[in-house]
């Protein structure tokens, strides 16, 4: 072989195994997913490619309120994430000196810890007579029959906590980079503590803020473990629709329609956010 | 100056006091601080008088001091002892955005999701000036610092030479009564740095606002200053004008760290009047001017720099102070030569020789030759 045909080739070499590895187990059950989504039957006599959109219509008219649920309890997750993680971001960025790490160890630490684990733990916190509830209770400051377990607010405070980290880590990332010779040159032209943040630090701490959003809000909009560990029967969001619909129902066409639905809604949602505040130029009105 | 001055009322209204209270002052200021459990003396007790409209230089090596001096002035560090007044006001614990003077930064440290238009208009909009107001001073900065057209660039579409200009007039909108400047060129190549330090010198005349400019380049403080600090070790070598510090360096370290310069030890032979003679070789004479401070038996270091000495091949006349020596190496450098000449006691003596007629030179590798330089270019160190 040539040494140019072979210099040529590198690149597809280096990428085959990763290629290989997505074709067969994304490209390929995506297809398979789609197919199904497209089919109608039953379990017992089987499934037939019809190309039918019967399972779409079906699956948004009968779950429209679990999918508008699990849209809702994703944003508040993600509003949460941001209110709660900036400052811990913030923190270790500026003021972690040199334990940085040791500090960012510490925040991944639980995530060491199966994820399902994790949230039944919750649960076991959140319980009626738990170890928050419990004390509040027998000292009168809660009636007996408060519980939080088995409300959205149980599965929103879930969703928060279990992708955290996802969101505290490109804040950080972000906050890190600022080269703290800006804060000083904002501090040398009048700037107080306060507009030092609002014009320098926030503006150039978006990007990461935007990189944690997007990568808190798409598994949070889609988990299922949360609502069925720590919701009620009131509290489904759509991943458990679908869950259910595979493993229990063994509706395949509709479990399957019901995923690409959430998966265009993510997209769509993507899209809109990406071009709505992934530009520079939002950072240069939030600087102003 | 003039016309600047007439811009702002209430400047005009202070001037008297101003002309008489100096811009800035650093009195006995000492910076300390910790590191890794042992007490760090940056800044060893530094006093200094900056005065109005001065293009001052804060020179000297890394590590001298003369960046956290400015740190200091700036209102970035706090002294551990002494006082900082600006304009006769003590600033100590005053912080940097309640101080009326602004800084210029080694790397620009430019706000990189602003364009130019917001990055100057940065300090204005802080002080709630109206946005008329500033509008006027933005263009009227850009123009200053040539930038008229690029004011919606972001700093990173820019070159290196014209950030260095946004950081500038970013600074100097404000119309701070003293610009601090930590060297401002140091990332720029050398034609461009050569072309800012004319720039730079200009735009102070034009805004006539007090300059503070950092730096290890010798060079670029010799070429603008009005005044030059030369700092080493967290104190204050000399402080003096250009011409001063360069031709009458008053320590060791000044004269080995300004240009090139020549060392010669000996022991004082005699004193006569107004002149010591210093003994060195035989045959050797040199003669020490202002000899009133030494007496006969003193040790003493004598500088001469390396344009001041003439190179010959037969023993000069007339009251010279002269020294012989052997060539060692002879490098032709376009306008002129550099002659290294080794003493008898070891002595390494660099001498420069114009170009000015032909290019031959006097004297060749292992001839051995006089060098002789009127008194009066020669210092004793302390």
């Amino acid at each position: 072989m040539s040494s140019r045909l072979r210099a040529a080739l590198t690149p597809y070499a280096l990428i085959f195994p990763g290629g290989l590895w997505l074709a067969i187990f994304f490209v390929v059950p995506t297809v398979v997913m789609l197919s199904l989504s497209l089919q109608s039957g039953d379990v017992v006599s089987g499934y037939a490619f019809t190309f039918n959109w019967h399972s779409y219509v079906d699956g948004i008219t009968t779950y429209h309120d679990q999918i508008v649920r699990s849209v809702i309890y994703g944003l508040a997750a993600t509003l949460i994430q941001i209110v709660v993680g900036f400052p811990v971001a913030y923190w270790i960025a500026f003021r972690g000196g040199r334990r940085k790490s040791v500090y960012l160890f510490l925040l991944l630490l639980p995530f060491l810890v199966s994820f399902v684990l994790r949230t039944i733990s919750w649960q076991f916190f959140l319980s009626d007579n738990g170890l928050l509830l419990g004390p509040l209770k027998s000292l009168g400051l809660l009636p007996q029959d408060f519980h939080i377990l088995a409300t959205s607010v149980a599965v929103v405070c879930g969703l928060a906590y279990n992708y955290l980290p996802f969101m505290v880590l490109p804040m950080y990332v972000a906050l890190e980079r600022i080269d703290p010779r800006l804060l000083e040159a904002a501090q040398d032209l009048y700037a107080g503590r306060t507009q030092t943040f609002l014009r320098v630090v926030l503006p150039l701490s978006l990007p990461g803020v935007f990189a944690g959003v997007l990568m808190t809000f798409v598994p949070a909009t889609s988990d299922y473990v949360n609502a069925s560990v720590l919701g009620g029967t009131s509290n489904t969001m759509i991943g458990n629709v679908i869950q259910n619909q595979f493993l229990v129902n063994q509706d395949y066409p509709v479990a399957s329609a019901l995923s690409f639905t959430l998966m265009a809604l993510l997209l769509a949602g993507i899209y809109a956010y990406a071009r709505v505040l992934g530009t520079e130029d939002v950072l240069e009105v939030a600087a102003r | 100056m003039t016309e600047t001055q007439a811009g702002t009322g209430a400047d005009v209204a202070a001037a008297p006091t101003s002309q008489t209270v100096p811009a800035i002052e650093l009195d006995n200021v000492v910076k300390e601080y910790t590191s890794h459990g042992e007490v760090v003396r940056a800044v060893k007790g530094v006093s200094l008088t900056i005065t109005e409209g001065e293009f001052f230089s804060l020179l000297g090596p890394s590590g001298c001091g003369k960046t956290t001096s400015m740190r200091m002035i700036a209102g970035f560090e706090d002294p551990t002892g002494g006082v900082v007044r600006l304009h006769g006001e003590d600033v100590t614990g005053v912080p940097p955005n309640r101080r009326d003077v602004n800084m210029v930064f080694q790397s620009y440290a430019l706000f990189p999701h602003m364009n130019v238009w917001d990055n100057i208009a940065f300090g204005l909009k802080r002080k709630k000036v109206a946005d008329a107001e500033i509008r006027r001073r933005v263009g009227e900065t850009l123009e200053v610092v040539d930038l008229l057209g690029r004011e919606k660039r972001r700093p990173k579409e820019m070159s290196g030479g014209q950030q260095q200009r946004v950081a500038l007039a970013r600074a100097l909108v404000n119309r701070p009564r003293a610009l601090l400047l930590d060297e401002p060129l140091g990332a720029l190549d050398l034609k461009l740095r050569q072309h800012m330090q004319i720039e730079l010198k200009r735009i102070q005349r034009e805004v006539g606002i007090t300059f503070v400019y950092v730096t290890h380049d010798q060079g670029e403080a010799l070429t603008m200053s009005d005044r030059i600090a030369v700092m080493n070790d967290g104190l204050v070598e000399q402080l003096a004008d250009p011409r001063e510090i360069y031709e009458r360096p008053a320590t060791k370290f000044v004269a080995g760290f300004i240009g090139t310069s020549n060392l010669l030890g000996g022991t004082v032979q005699e004193v006569a009047g107004d002149t010591a003679v210093l003994a060195l070789g035989a045959g050797d004479r040199v003669v020490i001017p202002r000899g009133g401070t030494v007496a006969a038996g003193d040790a003493v270091d004598l500088t001469v720099r390396p344009e001041k000495i003439t190179i010959s091949r037969e023993q000069p006349a007339g009251d010279v102070s002269v020294v012989r020596g052997t060539v060692s190496e002879v490098v032709y450098l376009g306008t002129y030569n550099s002659y290294m000449v080794v003493l008898a006691d070891g002595a390494e003596i660099t001498v420069f020789e114009q170009n000015a007629h032909d290019s031959s030179t006097t004297a060749e590798r292992g001839d051995t030759v006089w060098l002789s330089w009127q008194p009066r270019h020669s210092f004793v160190l302390r």
